[in-house]
């Protein structure tokens, strides 16, 4: 209670009025605009009554507009030319007819476009109880722009003139309505500044809106508004007003006149609630090879508190700078001027990061210019390639994997099946290089970590399961239990690039399986049970496990990877060392221009990386493709032939898994081209991609047919075939021999080698032997094997 | 946030100093600030100051123009706040701080420190042509000056001498500490014990056992030009008045009290107003970015007198090269190869970046050093001897585990604390992995090899800025001597083969260095810096030669020819070129490119098979 911020309309010291501030406020209903509590702004940074000049006697403020002179008011605010009554008539038609054009019917639930947009607010409130009314400054912008110029200029003297104008016109309305306060209007959103840099000595005392990321927040100050003084001889209490932020104590009792008697008590003296938070620039504002910049925020009342460390704030405040005090004994003082903004309105933009797609921050300010120089690229015939050519130019060919990482950084259509119970679909394309060392893996990974906002770089030898999903850790001050996010969450809606993939631990990789397939994060630590969106595409690299790639080998066998992990990548491609001169010539005069190219003339070469940055930025959050007719036929199609390629040597080569990957691929295609629908085109190249990298990744290196088993089951299906067919020989081999309850193994490995019309490997027979162990025929116990 | 009205008079002030400094080696008699202590300096005097921006604080807004007034007389008087920390006015005068004639204005603040892992040769020859020795301040007693004089010329004349003094510092080798800094440090901790007590300012420093002063740097125009780990040589106007200090202990006893005044914590008060005595603060006239710090060439190397310079030394160029390639071959105990690809190592620069790539880089990775000698730091100190920056990382488990390698923001005191790896282009960082042995690291011990894997393959350093990390390019030379190959990457490993096994390497290291002559040693460090700052070129005609070449390899031997052996090698006979003075390739060298690098794969080769698996 002796904190209370709220100026009350009775005397609390009286025992009659006491008691719980629920039971108060209902015990004594208040409304209207006498009714209802005003309560400070210290937001605003003054108490005092702003000064009115009459213009006709004093030239202060020349610059008055005509309009406001021929309505024949004359009155200005001191120092501005803001007419508080004209300002209040404007506000209140801004707040009566204003009807956004531009609104998007998501961005406002349950509000009539179609009405003006600030009564239905204003009705908000009334229903909701909370006295704050937030004003676009967009929009009072496109109202009148004369009076969002003077809120630009003289916040200070403006918004208490809206607060009135809203005041009136909702109590008008709203005659009974209780509220806790008067309304406060804060005005947001205004685009004078959007660059913590940018702010100069010139936005001093003005309304502006910044972008930032909250790196400390201090405790709760309690400000002291309003002092209470009690005379000591003779109990004559009074009241003194804060001043510039100084409380004069009054010297002499006026009732008793002795002076040095009035104390202060502090029970009864009115505080407000305070909070100094430092913002620094977010790291997208920042030019390269300098440190950040930060700025002091001074919260107060309810938006203490508002913000953590860490969070991504847009912030709309005034602009302050304090001249440090003149130190008394000393004359001269330090020429600087400490500077902080009061905030009015916070907005962050990040806070459904976890949750849901985050329009706020994924949709980078496009200039329409930038939109249209996009949109023109799109329309070129060979975008597609002329975009995969543009990633990272400095590594050489590998076309097809170039584009196949182009497509995951566009990625498919995101689509929710939550109704149906299937939930989100996977829209996120994953893919795996696998291949020789020192063929640029980790090049075009560091690349590709290097373009997207949100990417993030791991190496699978260097991290831990912890460190790629979430970790739980006890704050040292608070004794808390925070939740760190690690690497797959912090990328999400981006890419998580895993180098040296096969050197990642069993433990570690199986995180990923959830990640890859439902796009989620389940954690269960230390009494934290969440489940956190993962929605990552995930670009790996794996090295063979011997030191070269082995050709005689499948991929699996080549990285010893698990098949359920391998079957969760849409895309699969071998960096391989290709052995041929044309290649190595090419090679050759690439590398050797990279080393003598100017600077200039490679830039003419390529796109360059910010466009391809925007380019990709603006497709992942405009466009969506839906399938097309004709694009479903070639989808169900190709999937079929799929199907139909394996059937006929009673193999299965295609899962429905590939299917949609080939969906996915298709829609990505789609995007590179500012299509909203995904057509046949899109379809073939998607098939052409997916085929390829089968081709390279599936291939069986004993019969050279493409076989998806080898990457869904491990084993390719000839393979299986071969070893039941010998555990069958050795079956055959081992009653011929009649009964004998024992055999030595060695005798029988050469027997079967004998008898056996293709060689047979040492690692074959002991496969074969454990065949049938498993089936309860034999086991073997050291060098004999007996039958049971 | 650059709109600064730069008025007639203010311009006219930048002219009059750079016209000024120009004039006869007029900057030589500037007094530095690397050189003399601040407390012989006169306040408000023109100094110099060559240094690394280390941290940039925020903007500050600042009186411009002031208003005074006289209480008595109501006399106004304007001034100028230009250039100053302190709003002055006289006894009888304050200031009127609603005045409408203010004007605020703007600065930057950069936390600057001298330049890391700088060789004591650097300031030793900066300095010695200086006259700003004589005395700038009334306080610089002359018996001192005459006593720093000949140490000087002592060194000078004697390196070996001055490397005892080292060694003789408790083995601790970039601790070179000057007698005469002793006394700055002295002043300095008088002022750590204050009667606060608190714990003595960590001025911010990226190497251990750094000394020299930091300072606050204003910069008055253009800000933006300039980077974190830029190397600058500012010249301004000196401000350590006292006020500075008083007014910030004021504050931090009336915190308490006044809410205005906990905007920032005592912690962020600290770092951001140090008492100026201790971190000097500079009023920027003249800033310029120097491209080396080399005081044996001249700074700019465009002007037409350097040109000159240039062309005389490259004429006389191959006797520097051999005489060099002679020197270093004696401190590898007699490998000429190694000596060989040291001097290219000494000379790479990263010139450019394709996307991620950096080009230019030329890590030397020099195994077969003995373990646990002293040969490695031999061959440091021969290394500090002919670089301007330099830095040996012992790599143990301990250093790895405790040391701070990655510069990361403390957001109490709002400010980069720095770390080992924030260094200035073209320091060289040697890297001493014959230290290592077994033990675990923790998870900082894993950060740090993971920042000196990135640093060496993409020349960057991620800063930590706890919420996110921030990318800083960087360019340092890197040596690793091991035993093996080295944990770390490299572009190139070079394995040691020793001819000559001096019974006493201390003896025989030192013996070394004396013999050579101040003269030849000044070659070697001219020829080092400046055929770093050589621009370079291949003909298309080479080009062809050069693509023939790598197909016909590969058609001979597809298995150990690859894209990387290609990359290598055209940077060997790029610095090989270079080494010699030519700025295109020819056929020639080539040829001595590929036959080097044939050499080294061959001792690689012999190294595998006698140790069997290793590699």
């Amino acid at each position: 209670f002796p904190f209370t911020a709220i100026p009350l309309d009775f005397d609390i010291s009286s025992p009659l009025t006491y008691g719980t501030p629920s039971s108060r406020v209902e015990g004594t209903p208040r409304s209207g605009v006498r009714g209802t509590p005003v309560r400070q702004r210290p937001d605003l940074g003054s108490v005092h009554k702003a000064r009115q000049v009459d213009l006709h006697s004093d030239g202060v403020a020349e610059d008055v507009v005509a309009t406001e002179q021929s309505l024949g008011q004359k009155l200005v605010i001191w120092g501005t030319d803001v007419n508080v009554a004209s300002c209040k008539e404007k506000f209140q038609r801004f707040l009566q007819r204003f009807i956004d054009p531009l609104a998007k019917e998501d961005e406002d639930i349950g509000l009539d476009l179609n009405e003006p947009r600030y009564m239905q607010r204003l009705e908000e409130i009334n229903m909701v109880g909370e006295p704050f009314l937030n004003v676009n400054c967009d929009h009072l912008r496109s109202f009148d722009e004369n009076l969002y110029r003077q809120l630009i200029c003289y916040p200070q003297e403006v918004i208490p003139t809206f607060d009135m104008a809203a005041n009136e016109i909702f109590f008008d309305r709203y005659p009974d309505s209780i509220l806790e306060h008067q309304i406060q209007v804060r005005p947001y959103n205004a685009l004078k500044t959007r660059n913590m840099r940018s702010l100069n000595p010139e936005d001093i005392d003005q309304l502006i809106t910044i972008s930032g990321m909250v790196i400390r927040s201090s405790q709760l100050i309690p400000e002291m508004q309003e002092a209470f003084f009690k005379c000591q001889v003779c109990a004559f209490t009074t009241r003194v007003e804060i001043d510039r932020g100084r409380i004069a104590e009054p010297s002499v009792c006026k009732n008793c006149n002795t002076t040095h008697s009035m104390a202060l008590i502090h029970n009864r003296s009115m505080f407000s609630d305070k909070q100094m938070i430092k913002l620094q620039e977010s790291p997208e504002d920042m030019p390269a090879g300098q440190t950040p910049h930060t700025v002091a925020l001074f919260a107060h009342n309810d938006l203490v508190d508002k913000v953590q460390p860490g969070d991504r704030v847009n912030v709309t405040g005034i602009y302050r700078a304090v001249p440090i005090r003149v130190n008394p004994r000393v004359s001269n003082v330090k020429s600087v001027y400490k500077t902080h903004i009061d905030v009015i309105h916070y907005r962050k933009t990040d806070s459904k990061r976890l949750h849901g797609v985050d329009e706020e921050t994924e949709q980078k300010m496009f200039t329409e210019e930038r939109v249209g120089i996009l949109k023109e690229l799109s329309k070129k015939a060979d975008i597609y390639d002329r975009l995969s050519s543009a990633l990272a130019p400095s590594i050489y060919e590998h076309e097809d994997i170039k584009k196949g990482i182009l497509l995951q950084l566009f990625g498919g259509s995101r689509k929710d099946f939550t109704q149906t119970g299937r939930g989100n679909f996977r829209a996120e394309v994953n893919i795996l290089l696998c291949g020789d060392p020192g063929t640029s893996k980790s090049q075009l990974l560091q690349y590709v970590y290097n373009l997207v906002p949100r990417g993030q770089y791991t190496s699978g030898k260097g991290s831990s399961a912890v460190g790629l999903t979430a970790y739980v850790m006890k704050d040292p001050e608070t004794r808390q239990l925070v939740l760190q996010t690690g690497a797959l969450v912090l990328s999400d809606n981006g890419i998580c690039c895993i180098d040296e993939f096969d050197k990642m631990n069993e433990s570690t990789r199986s995180v990923l399986h959830e990640v890859m397939e439902q796009q989620t994060l389940s954690i269960a630590k230390a009494g934290i049970i969440c489940q956190l969106n993962a929605r990552t595409s995930i670009l790996a690299a794996a090295n063979p496990i011997e030191s070269q790639w082995n050709p005689k080998k499948t991929t699996i066998e080549n990285i010893q990877l698990p098949h359920t992990l391998l079957s969760r990548f849409d895309l699969i491609f071998l960096m391989l060392d290709p052995r041929d001169e044309a290649y190595d010539r090419r090679l050759a005069r690439h590398l050797v221009s990279l080393y003598y190219q100017s600077e200039e003339k490679m830039e003419e070469e390529y796109m360059d990386m910010a466009v391809l940055r925007d380019y990709i930025a603006y497709a992942r959050s405009y466009i969506n493709p839906r399938l097309s007719e004709e694009a479903s036929q070639a989808l169900i199609e190709a999937y079929v032939d799929m199907r139909k390629i394996g059937s006929g040597r009673g193999m299965v080569s295609a899962y429905p898994r590939q299917l949609e990957s080939l969906i996915r691929l298709a829609e990505a295609h789609a995007k590179v081209r500012f299509s909203e629908k995904v057509e046949t085109i899109d379809v073939e190249e998607a098939k052409r991609l997916h085929r390829e990298a089968l081709k390279q990744s599936a291939t069986d290196p004993r019969t050279g047919i493409v076989d998806i088993s080898i990457l869904t089951t491990g084993m390719s299906a000839t393979a299986r075939k071969r070893k039941e067919e010998l555990a069958q020989a050795l079956r055959k081999l081992i009653q011929s021999k009649g009964k004998t309850p024992a055999l030595k193994y060695q005798q029988l490995f050469d027997d079967l080698r004998a008898q056996s019309d293709t060689a047979v490997t040492k690692e074959m027979f002991e496969e074969a032997l454990r065949a049938l162990a498993d089936d309860d025929f034999l086991t073997v116990t050291g060098k004999t094997v007996r039958l049971l | 946030a650059q709109n600064v009205p730069n008025s007639d008079w203010e311009k006219k002030v930048t002219e009059y100093f750079k016209e000024k400094l120009k004039e006869n080696n007029a900057t030589n008699w500037v007094p530095s600030l690397n050189d003399v202590p601040v407390h012989y300096l006169k306040p408000n005097s023109l100094v110099k100051f060559r240094c690394m921006v280390q941290d940039m604080f925020d903007p500050e807004f600042y009186m411009g123009v002031y208003e005074t007034v006289d209480p008595n007389t109501n006399a106004r008087v304007l001034h100028f706040g230009k250039y100053r920390d302190v709003a002055e006015c006289g006894p009888q005068q304050a200031i009127d701080l609603n005045s409408s004639q203010t004007v605020t204005l703007e600065r930057q603040t950069f936390y600057c420190v001298p330049v890391p892992g700088e060789s004591a040769w650097v300031k030793e020859i900066s300095f010695f042509a200086s006259q700003a020795r004589v005395s700038p301040s009334t306080s610089y007693t002359p018996s001192r000056h005459k006593r720093s004089y000949e140490e000087d010329e002592d060194m000078d004349l004697h390196p070996s001498k001055q490397k005892e003094q080292h060694m003789g510092s408790g083995g601790d080798i970039h601790g070179c500490v000057e007698p005469k800094r002793l006394e700055t440090e002295a002043s300095a901790g008088h002022h750590l014990i204050s009667p606060n007590c608190s714990p003595p300012l960590d001025l911010n420093f990226p190497l251990p056992g750094e000394k020299g002063p930091a300072c606050l740097v204003k910069v008055y125009e253009s800000w933006d030009s300039f980077k974190v780990n830029d190397v600058l040589e500012v010249y301004g106007i000196l401000s350590v008045d006292p006020v500075l200090s008083i007014v910030n202990t004021e504050e931090r006893d009336n915190s308490a009290l006044d809410p205005m005044e906990c905007m920032d914590t005592a912690e962020e008060q600290r770092v951001h107003s140090p008492p100026a005595s201790l971190v000097p603060r500079i009023h920027v006239i003249l800033a310029q970015k120097l491209q080396h710090i080399n005081p044996l060439l001249p700074a700019c190397l465009n002007e037409e007198e350097s040109k000159t310079f240039v062309s005389n030394f490259m004429s006389e160029l191959s006797p520097v090269r051999a005489e060099l390639l002679g020197f270093l071959t004696h401190a590898l105990l007699g490998d000429s190869l190694a000596a060989e690809y040291l001097i290219l190592h000494l000379i790479s620069t990263v010139y450019a970046r394709r996307d991620v790539l950096p080009l230019g880089k030329f890590t030397v990775n020099l195994s077969g050093c003995p373990r646990n000698s002293i040969f490695t730091e031999h061959i440091y100190r021969i290394i500090q001897q002919l670089v301007p920056a330099s830095y040996r990382l012992q790599m143990t488990i301990e250093n790895m585990n405790h040391s701070r390698f990655i510069p990361h923001k403390d957001y109490a005191a709002n400010r980069l604390v720095s770390g080992v790896l924030q260094l200035a282009s073209n320091t060289s960082l040697v890297v001493d992995e014959t230290q290592l042995e077994q033990g675990q690291l923790d998870t900082t011990g894993v950060h740090n090899v993971t920042a000196l894997g990135n640093l060496i393959t993409w020349q960057k350093v991620d800063y930590d800025f706890n919420y996110h990390q921030m990318e800083f390019p960087c360019n340092i030379n890197v040596l690793i001597t091991s035993e093996g190959r080295s944990l770390l990457p490299s572009d190139c490993q070079v394995h040691l083969q020793p001819q000559i096994i001096p019974p006493n390497m201390e003896e025989y290291m030192n013996s070394l260095l004396t013999a050579v002559l101040p003269s030849v040693l000044n070659k070697f460090r001219i020829y080092l810096s400046l055929l770093r700052l050589l621009d370079y070129s291949i003909s298309d005609e080479v080009t062809k030669a050069v693509e023939e070449d790598f197909v016909e390899m590969r058609k001979n031997d597809p298995e150990s020819i690859t894209a990387d052996d290609l990359h290598r090698t055209l940077l060997v006979a790029r610095f090989l070129s270079l080494s010699a003075g030519q700025t295109t390739l020819s056929r020639e060298r080539w040829l001595r490119a590929k036959q080097l690098e044939a050499l080294r794969k061959v001792r690689l080769q012999q190294q595998k098979c006698v140790n069997g698996n290793e590699l």
